[in-house]
């Protein structure tokens, strides 16, 4: 072996070993991964799409404008869960397995309980739309941008009382989804404490989802004033539909799962006039911040309107950049570590965000003050 | 007058899962298979008629005949490719697995194709409601074509089956496949025939369903097509005017279950009754009783 041998190897080697650790670190060590799990196909598919493409959104302009504690943010590609609790952690560890360092999600109750316990102590969980209130239960470093059920349930008693929208009041509803019985468990215990009578109150079952002419005609003879549907959007565009073959005229009141029927296609939304909802946005909304959001949404995604979920998954990138800032995070620490700093440093934040003035408890609760919308001539109005 | 309303809107319900049952019926009593891709051909043909109307423009009419050809071609389809050539094999399961398979195929597909979000059903169907009692009890006008419909449709198949030559055919290949095969009938064209007749009638089956219950999705055919079997088994597999009994029997069934019982054990009810008529009939109502040989 001549010298010039020797030497060119060692050359190589030596380039070859301080290229390809740097090229590995430079990624490592200044961009933060975030992920995002939701269900990008399936029967929820709108509500995992306009999260992650909102998400997207918020790590371009957090980028823009100094990063999480002046690193840049990714987003990494969906784990779509079909809003499937299985396939919620399976996409998890996937998600890991790509350098996941916090989550943005999950966004559907059933899923978010299931990575819950698999992300506590060890990974920064930040839940846009997860509304259970089990969904952020399993450790100290889960947090949460929207309402519980219960909270939903609960504040649209309230307000239908303070508003004296009705005194008797029917609902309609999934019992078997985790969300619709959720939100309407709290809303019959809250309807006893601010004086509605529930005359009527119906279920109906996933598998059973079609016909709803039993309950409705039950309903119509209880000679309730309001119905309660605390279901997603897809139940209630047929529910409405029905309702008014047998002519029910009555308020229709619903919340964060109602957003959304307005884009359902092909829909009569004279169906929907007169609806009323309980919800933290609207994209109609003439605020500052919201107009830029709609704006940037509507541009990158061919003129869709970002609904509810969007609005909180926006928020949640934000609230990370802000507890980030506070907790001084760098991406070469380890998950454990993220996660300890981000949920200290996450209960000291006050964001203004486009869902409202936000700030969150040691339980990883979000506190801010819902409003209520009024469907008219297709568009929601501020109902005030 | 509640009971009159919920029966009512049981024979409503019930006369949809009457016109689903009778292509499993028709299917199931040529081909001997249980065709589970049914629900979902009629997912196909709902979709099929929703596009040409919103997105190409067509008229309703044209639309559905569009639908009843493209099922048609789709049930043959199914019938060449997936079927046929495990008709043969050892074991009646493979055939029936295949179709679980092509029916999960067909979902994912339109999952592909239309995206995963509800759309809502547009009006094909413009018959008004009959208001009887002083406005006591309204019947929406797509009850009443869905059932005249079934009638039409349960009348023709009869008369096809037994008075036309490709119909008597039909049920030489149903009474002993091999037998009619040595006797000159020709049994892949007679089960093909029986499964675009079966897909066909999907077609309109879509369109009854969703102009009833106005909301289409990938998914939308396969809880109907399983309570259609259940239709089906109860009046007598096999049995044309037991599927169309059978339906609207267990459409009846299901709201008085709602109504009286619980409206979360419904579906409950429905498998209960199923369980019972084969336990008490195995047959079904109208099923005939095959004494075998020993």
């Amino acid at each position: 072996m001549n010298l010039k041998k020797v030497l060119s190897i060692t050359a190589v080697a030596a380039m070859a070993a301080a290229m390809v650790p740097s090229a590995v670190f430079a990624e490592d060590a200044e961009t933060f991964k975030v992920g995002v799990i939701g269900p990008m196909t399936g029967d929820y598919a709108q509500y995992g799409t306009n999260v992650y493409n909102a998400a997207v959104i918020a790590a371009e302009e957090v980028n823009a404008n100094g990063g999480f504690n002046g690193y840049n943010v990714e987003i990494l590609p969906a784990g779509d869960d079909q809003g499937d609790p299985e396939k919620a952690v399976n996409a998890f560890n996937d998600l890991l397995d790509n350098g996941m360092q916090m989550l943005c999600g999950t966004v559907t109750s059933g899923s978010c309980i299931a990575v819950g316990a698999e992300a506590a102590e060890s990974t920064f969980l930040f839940t846009p739309s997860a509304t259970a209130v089990d969904s952020i239960s399993a450790g100290s470093n889960e947090f949460r941008m929207c309402f519980t059920d219960p909270m939903q349930g609960t504040k649209s008693a309230q307000y239908i009382s303070e508003n004296k929208l009705a005194t008797k009041v029917a609902v309609l509803y999934d019992s078997m989804a985790d969300y619709n019985s959720g939100v309407h468990d709290a809303f019959v215990e809250a309807c006893g404490e601010y004086g509605l009578e529930v005359v009527a109150d119906e279920a109906y079952t996933t598998d059973n989802n079609t016909d709803y002419s039993v309950q409705l005609n039950k309903i119509a003879e209880s000679g309730a004033e309001l119905l309660f549907l605390p279901n997603y959007y897809s139940d209630n565009a047929l529910i409405l539909q029905q309702a008014a073959d047998i002519k029910l005229d009555i308020t229709i009141f619903g919340v964060d799962g109602m957003d959304g029927i307005l884009d359902v296609e092909n829909f009569d939304k004279s169906l929907a006039e007169g609806v009323m909802l309980l919800t933290p946005f609207s994209a109609t909304s003439e605020d500052e911040g919201t107009v830029k959001f709609v704006t940037a949404y509507n541009e990158a995604h061919n003129g869709e309107t970002p609904n509810q979920f969007a609005a909180d998954a926006y928020d949640v990138i934000f609230a990370m950049q802000a507890a980030a800032e506070i907790a001084g995070i760098t991406p070469d620490m380890s998950n454990e570590d993220i996660s300890a700093a981000m949920s200290e440093a996450l209960v000291q934040v006050e964001l203004k965000g486009i869902t409202g003035d936000s700030t969150w408890t040691e339980d990883g609760e979000c506190d801010k003050a819902p409003k209520a919308f009024v469907i008219k001539d297709g568009v929601y109005v501020d109902a005030n | 007058m509640s009971f009159i309303s919920y029966l009512k809107d049981g024979i409503s319900l019930g006369s949809i899962y009457a016109i689903i049952a009778l292509g499993y019926t028709m299917v199931y009593g040529i081909a001997k298979m249980l065709n589970f891709a049914h629900g979902d051909v009629i997912m196909v043909g709902a979709f099929v008629i929703l596009t040409a109307i919103t997105k190409a423009g067509l008229s309703p009419l044209l639309s559905v005949l569009i639908a009843i050809i493209f099922c048609t071609l789709l049930g043959i389809t199914i019938e060449s490719v997936a079927y046929r050539p495990l008709r043969k094999a050892s074991s009646n399961l493979a055939v029936l697995i295949t179709a679980i398979g092509v029916s999960y195929l067909l979902q994912n597909l339109a999952l592909l194709i239309f995206g995963a979000d509800a759309k809502s059903f547009v009006t094909v169907i413009d018959v008004p409601a009959v208001t009887l009692f002083d406005g006591k009890l309204v019947i929406k006008g797509i009850t009443i074509v869905t059932i005249v419909a079934c009638i039409v449709i349960m009348t023709c198949l009869t008369l096809f089956v037994k008075k036309t030559k490709p119909g008597r055919a039909m049920q030489a290949v149903s009474a002993d496949r091999d037998a009619a095969q040595l006797m000159g009938v020709n049994v892949n064209a007679t089960i093909s025939l029986t499964f675009a007749i079966g897909s066909g009638l999907a077609a309109i089956a879509g369109l009854l369903l969703c102009s009833a219950y106005p909301s289409l999705t990938a998914y939308t055919g396969a809880m109907p097509g399983i309570k259609a079997f259940v239709a089906a088994v109860f009046g007598g597999i096999g049995s044309i005017p037991g599927a169309m009994i059978g339906g609207i029997l267990l459409g009846v069934i299901e709201i008085m279950g709602k109504a009286y019982i619980s409206s979360q054990v419904a579906d409950a009810i429905v498998f209960a009754v199923l369980i019972i008529v084969l336990l008490v009939k195995p047959t079904g109502l109208f099923g005939k009783n095959i004494q075998e040989k020993v």
